[in-house]
């Protein structure tokens, strides 16, 4: 069913339609209107799901720590400070490999207060072991809910859907809304490997020594590792359900491409425009949009990107002392290719300032031009 | 003095759900406070641990010293994740079973105050257990809140002992309207089991909070330590009582009470402590003890 929803109701529509059954969330601007719509849905009865109203952000994944262990199915929500306090929880669900699949509407973090799209929250948060994915639409929100439990249920790891504070979150567009039968067909109930158990009493989350605690690590690692090729089985099954087609990277006139600009997020959409305004000019520009980041699905950005000659990394972010975080990643990404491209960084949009098609094609015909230095951020739309 | 404790026929027949291996110190209070909690609760319950002394009792992967399922969290979260399993089981449609959080005075006075607070608004059905031995004791002995004034602490060490008196803990929790706050020491045990016994079969946030002692914190002989903890009850610095449903009971009453100096100067950790302020002590002890029995009076 067609409906023009907000970015916030497609995720409480994939919570819905996962038979998600506790909900633990903390309101935070502009993540609200999803607990408020799901809060509706289980007050109707649309949702068959406890919702745990808790004091914290910290105490909104502490809670799902209980639920998961107990094996149901969990879900959170939040942005921001409210991801930033989640920190610990963060480190901790993942470690305790529970499935658990938290939205986060990417928001600049303070100080000064600053609530518009940024995505300084979620990349701060990329080493605490959860899957991320980044999202462009409304539509491709709904379906990484969804895809995102059945993801983290194979791994037992958990995993974060993001997408941008209002351009997404409170902007309507036109979504598909699948229908539940082909959800559950997709989606099974969940069937955890252990959980709280009396026949079968066991401890969760417990003491382990130096003698074990590598390897428990080490397996984290190489299931997060898996989810490069667990998550591409998955996108081809969606696709088969559901009619829609989504990779770990997308790309865009990539083919011909003398340049490629990368992005994630909504800046995604202003750069095909982009794309097709620099042909028009005459620039050969391609698009890599950014979807699964974490684990880095190193071989399939080397394919897309290692053939041209110049790449240029959009950053809605800045790292004091570092720059953007995307183009140290694609850095290294590209680094062991015996012949790279040369990677150049843009930083654009921080704390919800607008991103045209015009800005990225400034972007990218100043690479072009050769004037760019590779060494330093190119600081697009910096006042002085 | 009284040696041994005639304990009731049906808490020796209760079923025993710690097994040996216990890596606790001698004398330790909380050991012995799971094992009478446990033979309260019996095997449907569910234990919700944060970071406390019983992270590391409880035994290291991949041993556990407990025939119950056990849920390890971080350090703030005990009553907030103990809200989720019992989110989860009722989702389950297991009911039954009671979901226990088991924090020590820094997750329960300090960092788990919040979540704490939290689950106790919205009256989550949770028995929440502070075993309280007056300190950050797994860390090497630091002061908490809930460190009475004029102790030694690592944190608090000579010429700088702790000035501040412990919070009232239960006053905390009252002022939240739960159904059920209840103290016990591990020096009565009959009275200990008989409030789990209770608190299993009432609905809601339920708060014990155990006087449990730790020998190495305490600066007390190991063998001396149930005979110590009974001394606090005994000078009514550590009175037992229950507020179920807004109605105030003392369950253990001294037959004597003896003045809080004999208990302080049983201890090493108070050793430094002047006379004014153990005066001090004796007079704030009275007044509590005083105000608790017109409370038991008036809410009859």
């Amino acid at each position: 069913m067609r409906q023009v929803i907000k970015g916030n109701h497609a995720v409480s529509h994939g919570v819905r339609l996962s038979k998600v059954k506790v909900i633990s969330a903390y309101p935070i601007t502009p993540q609200t209107t999803i607990v408020e719509e799901l809060s509706e849905m289980c007050a109707s009865g649309a949702l068959d799901a406890k919702f745990i109203k808790v004091e914290s952000e910290h105490s909104a994944l502490a809670a799902l720590i209980g639920s998961a262990t107990a094996g149901v199915r969990s879900f959170t929500a939040t942005s921001s400070q409210g991801l930033l306090l989640m920190h610990e929880v963060l480190h901790w669900v993942c470690g305790a490999r529970l499935p658990i699949v938290l939205a986060n509407v990417n928001r600049a973090v303070g100080a000064g207060w600053n609530i518009w799209a940024d995505q300084t929250d979620s990349i701060s948060q990329r080493d605490t072991g959860w899957i991320q994915i980044y999202c462009e639409s409304n539509q491709e929100v709904l379906d990484s809910v969804i895809m995102a439990y059945k993801l983290a249920e194979k791994l037992m790891l958990p995993v974060m859907v993001s997408y941008d504070a209002f351009f997404l979150s409170h902007t309507s567009e036109v979504v598909d809304i699948p229908d539940q039968d082909t959800v559950d067909q997709f989606l099974p109930p969940f069937e955890p490997p252990h959980k709280v158990d009396f026949a079968d009493p066991r401890m969760f989350g417990g003491m382990i020594g130096p003698e074990i605690y590598y390897e428990e690590r080490y397996c984290i690692h190489k299931d997060a590792m898996a989810a490069i090729k667990t998550y591409s089985e998955i996108c081809q099954q969606f696709q088969e359900a559901f009619g829609r087609e989504y990779a770990l990277a997308e790309s865009y006139m990539v083919d011909d491409a003398e340049i490629i600009v990368v992005t994630a997020g909504t800046i995604t959409s202003v750069a095909r425009i982009a794309v097709r305004k620099a042909r028009e000019k005459g620039i050969k520009l391609g698009l890599m949009k950014l979807r699964l980041f974490r684990p880095v699905p190193y071989e399939l950005w080397r394919g897309i990107l290692g053939g041209v000659n110049k790449v240029v990394v959009i950053d809605r972010n800045l790292i004091g002392g570092v720059g953007g975080a995307f183009v140290s990643e694609i850095r290294s990404a590209l680094f062991p290719l015996e012949k790279r491209p040369v990677v150049y960084s843009a930083i654009a949009g921080l704390g919800g300032r607008d991103v045209t098609p015009a800005d990225v094609l400034g972007i990218v015909e100043h690479v072009a031009s050769g004037k760019a230095d590779v060494d330093t951020p190119i600081f697009w739309g910096l006042k002085e | 003095m009284q040696r041994f404790i005639n304990l009731s026929e049906e808490m020796r027949k209760g079923p025993d759900l710690v097994t040996p291996g216990l890596l606790s110190c001698q004398g330790c209070g909380t050991a012995l406070a799971m094992k009478l909690a446990l033979k309260g609760l019996g095997e449907r319950t569910v234990v919700v641990i944060p970071a406390c002394c019983w992270s590391i009792i409880i035994g290291t992967y991949p041993h556990s010293t407990l025939n119950v399922p056990v849920v390890h969290v971080p350090f703030e979260t005990a009553a907030v994740a103990a809200s989720g399993v019992r989110a989860g089981l009722d989702v389950r449609g297991e009911e039954d079973v009671t979901v226990m959080a088991w924090a020590g005075d820094g997750g329960t006075f300090d960092i788990g105050l919040q979540s704490l607070s939290g689950a106790a608004e919205r009256n989550e059905d949770i028995l929440y257990v502070c075993y309280d031995n007056e300190a950050y004791m797994n860390t090497g002995i630091q002061r908490s809140s809930a460190t009475p004034v004029g102790a030694w602490t690592t944190t608090t060490p000579g010429g700088s002992l702790k000035q501040e008196p412990k919070k009232d803990m239960e006053g905390i929790m009252l002022a939240h309207g739960i159904p059920y706050v209840a103290t016990a020491s591990v020096a009565y045990p009959d009275d200990f089991f008989e409030k789990f016994k209770k608190a299993k079969g009432i609905k809601g946030t339920r708060f014990i909070h155990i006087l449990s002692p730790c020998p190495p914190g305490w600066r007390i002989d190991s063998a001396k330590s149930i005979q110590v903890t009974r001394m606090a009850t005994q000078c009514c610095i550590f009175p037992l009582y229950e507020v179920e449903a807004g109605i105030t009971r003392v369950t253990v009453r001294p037959e004597e009470v003896i003045p809080v100096s004999r208990y302080l100067r049983s201890q090493g950790r108070f050793r430094e402590m002047g006379e004014d302020t153990m005066e001090l002590v004796q007079v704030l002890t009275e007044q509590r003890w005083n105000s608790l029995l017109e409370r038991e009076t008036s809410t009859k």
